[in-house]
């Protein structure tokens, strides 16, 4: 590749200056010069002005200042040349036919300096052609006159020059990448064997496993690779169902899949491509059924928290049993000690604390009181109430 | 200059006709691509085929008689669009794949179809109709997965088949993309996605609600059982205790409690001592 641009620009180059040369050289060719050129070939002659023909001899150079009444060149500086642009500039002022004025040195011999030229930018370019530095990661495949002749592996070489035999540098080592979808792509669902979707994006590392395969062997290698991985991962998918392609272990199973299948299809069609792996990046349920998939993982923690609920209330329930039943044991132990005097003070002590707190009214028998004001205990109980706060 | 010209003057012209000639009759076959030789319209050898003799390289013809086809030698791919394939359970499915193919027999190929877009044109509505055909008779779920396999080998063989007529050789042919159709069947797996998680977070909650219950009642009945075997050492004993403690919280001032009057008989146990009996 690289090879063949430098050999381009190097014949441009050569179509060029051999143009330039000869119009320097004999006629009002050098009209034709580029901009660049004519300031060029002047300034390694400044005497050439001199030779500049007298008006009327020929197209002149309509980039250079012109020159028509002493026919002396003034250097092309960038400024002169912007300064020359303005409506007065030299280009209306100038714009007759002046002579050429710039030429190449004289060759011994007077002849022309095209040949010369030619011969050495053809050779250059031949040469340039003809060595090949292959980078480590690299390999190179030569064709002479079309047909495929070898492999070139990382390393200096020399192969026939241009057009004979021509060399086409590869990276074959470097990984490629291929995102799919495209990050430009809208997601495109894929069917699940249970046939629900999933909206799924992966990746496929590939490189080139043998250049010349992947040079000849395909109509267009790069489209294809994405093709098979498609083709590839909808079927694994199929092969799953949906919960399948959410865990980590059925994820992986595809992957493998995928990636034995992508190799499977490429090799049969002599692609000379190897595949290195296939990530799933993102396995998610499809936009429009996002909700109902939040909503199950809701439930899961709805019900891991009635769980928890649930045990707390186990925990204080048994604690507090526990807690009872050793209470009663250890008074039931001092009880059996004295059963009738524990009795007795258990039983005072504890109409002392429930008398102390409540209002009492010892009714005498029979005859004396025989009315009960019960609301009238209730007011003033509801009086003593905030009083006592 | 005029000597040299004046001298080898034949010469001259007689180099610049062989070199015309070599020009005209000389042509360079790519390692990709493959030539049939035409004459006055008639093929008449190939150059660089599969399975041929002559490879790629520099290749002589005779010239203005003989005219080049060139023919692309790598594998090349047959795009279908999508189509609406009908299971023979009724349900529908946007079905869209590739061919591989690879021209064997260019000299078939030039007089048939012309060029590989007219191999394309003429197999493309052959991988539909068999692809349609071939999936048609299976059931929806058959078609998304197990028999996929063999499907696809029976429309490979009958593309084969067609292919070589036009010269070329089918090598593969996959399945790209098996999509539901936009609009309702569409909407109706989402649905079906949509009820099928309903009912599994309306399972979890209740399995959730059912753990809780039973966690619940365990621990009820190990306290039950835990206060059996610590109250039933007396039971006497035990519901004078209880007795008294529930005295307490009936009767006793606290929180949240309503007031409690009590009206006492003279008669009462614990009046017995207050009313200096003995």
């Amino acid at each position: 590749m690289t090879t063949g641009v430098a050999g381009q620009g190097l014949a441009m180059a050569g179509k060029k200056n051999p143009w330039g040369g000869s119009g320097g050289g004999d006629s009002g060719d050098a009209g034709r010069g580029d901009a660049d050129q004519g300031p060029d070939s002047g300034d390694a002659d400044p005497p050439s002005g001199d030779k500049g023909g007298p008006r009327g001899e020929g197209p002149r150079n309509p980039w250079l200042p012109g020159g028509g009444e002493d026919g002396k060149r003034r250097s092309a500086s960038i400024e002169d040349i912007f300064r020359n642009r303005g409506p007065e500039g030299p280009r209306r002022r100038g714009g007759g036919p002046g002579g050429p004025n710039f030429r190449m040195p004289q060759r011994p011999g007077g002849k022309s300096w095209a040949p010369v030229i030619a011969v050495v930018v053809i050779g250059a370019f031949l040469l340039l052609s003809s060595i090949h530095l292959v980078e480590p990661r690299e390999q190179g495949v030569v064709k002479r006159l079309g047909s495929y002749s070898r492999t070139l592996d990382p390393g200096l070489h020399f192969t026939l020059p241009f057009p004979i035999e021509t060399v086409d540098v590869e990276d074959v080592q470097g990984v490629r990448a291929v995102n799919i979808p495209a990050s430009n792509q809208r997601a495109k669902l894929i069917l699940t064997g249970d046939q629900n979707l999933v909206d799924l994006s992966y990746t496929v590392r590939w490189n080139i496993k043998d250049l010349a395969d992947f040079k000849f062997e395909l109509a267009d290698p790069i489209e294809t690779v994405n093709e098979v991985a498609e083709a590839a991962m909808r079927a694994s998918v199929a092969e799953k169902t949906l919960d399948e392609t959410f865990t980590g272990q059925g994820r992986a199973e595809i992957q493998q899949r995928v990636r034995l299948r992508m190799q499977e299809f490429l090799d049969a069609y002599g692609a000379g491509i190897d595949v290195l792996g296939v990530e799933i990046a993102k396995a998610d349920p499809p936009g429009e059924v996002v909700d109902a998939f939040r909503d199950v993982s809701v439930a899961e923690q709805n019900a891991d928290a009635a769980r928890n609920e649930a045990r707390g209330y186990a925990q204080q329930t048994l604690s507090r049993a526990e807690g009872e039943a050793e209470a009663f044991t250890k008074v039931y132990e001092q009880y059996r000690l004295a059963p009738e005097v524990t009795r007795q003070r258990l039983y005072y002590e504890t109409m002392e604390r429930v008398l102390a707190q409540t209002d009492k009214t010892v009714v005498e028998a029979d005859n004396v009181t025989p009315y009960l004001p019960l609301p009238e205990l209730q007011r003033r109980s509801r009086q003593q109430a905030p009083a006592g706060q | 200059m005029e000597s040299i010209w004046n001298k080898y003057r034949w010469a001259f012209v007689i180099a610049g006709i062989a070199l015309v000639g070599l020009f005209l009759s000389a042509y360079v076959v790519n390692e990709e691509e493959q030539v049939v030789v035409v004459q006055a319209g008639k093929p008449v050898r190939t150059v660089n085929t599969p399975g041929g003799q002559s490879g790629a390289g520099l290749k002589f013809r005779v010239p203005l008689f003989e005219s080049l086809r060139r023919v692309d030698k790598r594998v090349l791919d047959l795009e279908m669009r999508d189509e609406e394939v009908l299971s023979n359970d009724q349900q529908r499915l946007l079905v869209n794949a590739y061919a591989r193919f690879r021209i064997v027999d260019p000299v078939t190929m030039v007089e048939r179809a012309n060029n590989t877009d007219g191999v394309r044109r003429a197999l493309e509505p052959i991988l539909n109709s068999a692809l349609r055909q071939e999936l048609g008779r299976r059931t929806f779920q058959a078609m998304l997965t197990a028999e996929r396999g063999t499907a696809l080998a029976n429309v490979r063989e009958n593309l084969d088949r067609e292919a070589r007529q036009y010269g070329a050789e089918v090598i593969d042919v996959q399945i790209k993309r098996t999509d539901l159709p936009e609009g309702a069947p569409l909407q109706s797996a989402f649905r079906r996605m949509e009820t099928d998680r309903e009912r599994e977070a309306r399972t979890i909650r209740a399995q959730g609600t059912r753990d809780a219950r039973i966690i619940r009642a365990e621990a009820d009945a190990e306290a039950a059982r835990i206060y059996a075997d610590a109250f039933g050492a007396d039971e006497s004993f035990y519901d004078f205790y209880r007795a008294m403690q529930s005295y307490e919280q009936s009767f006793a001032r606290g929180e949240g409690r309503g007031d409690s009057s009590i009206i006492l008989s003279p008669d009462n146990e614990y009046l017995r001592q207050f009313r200096g009996r003995r």
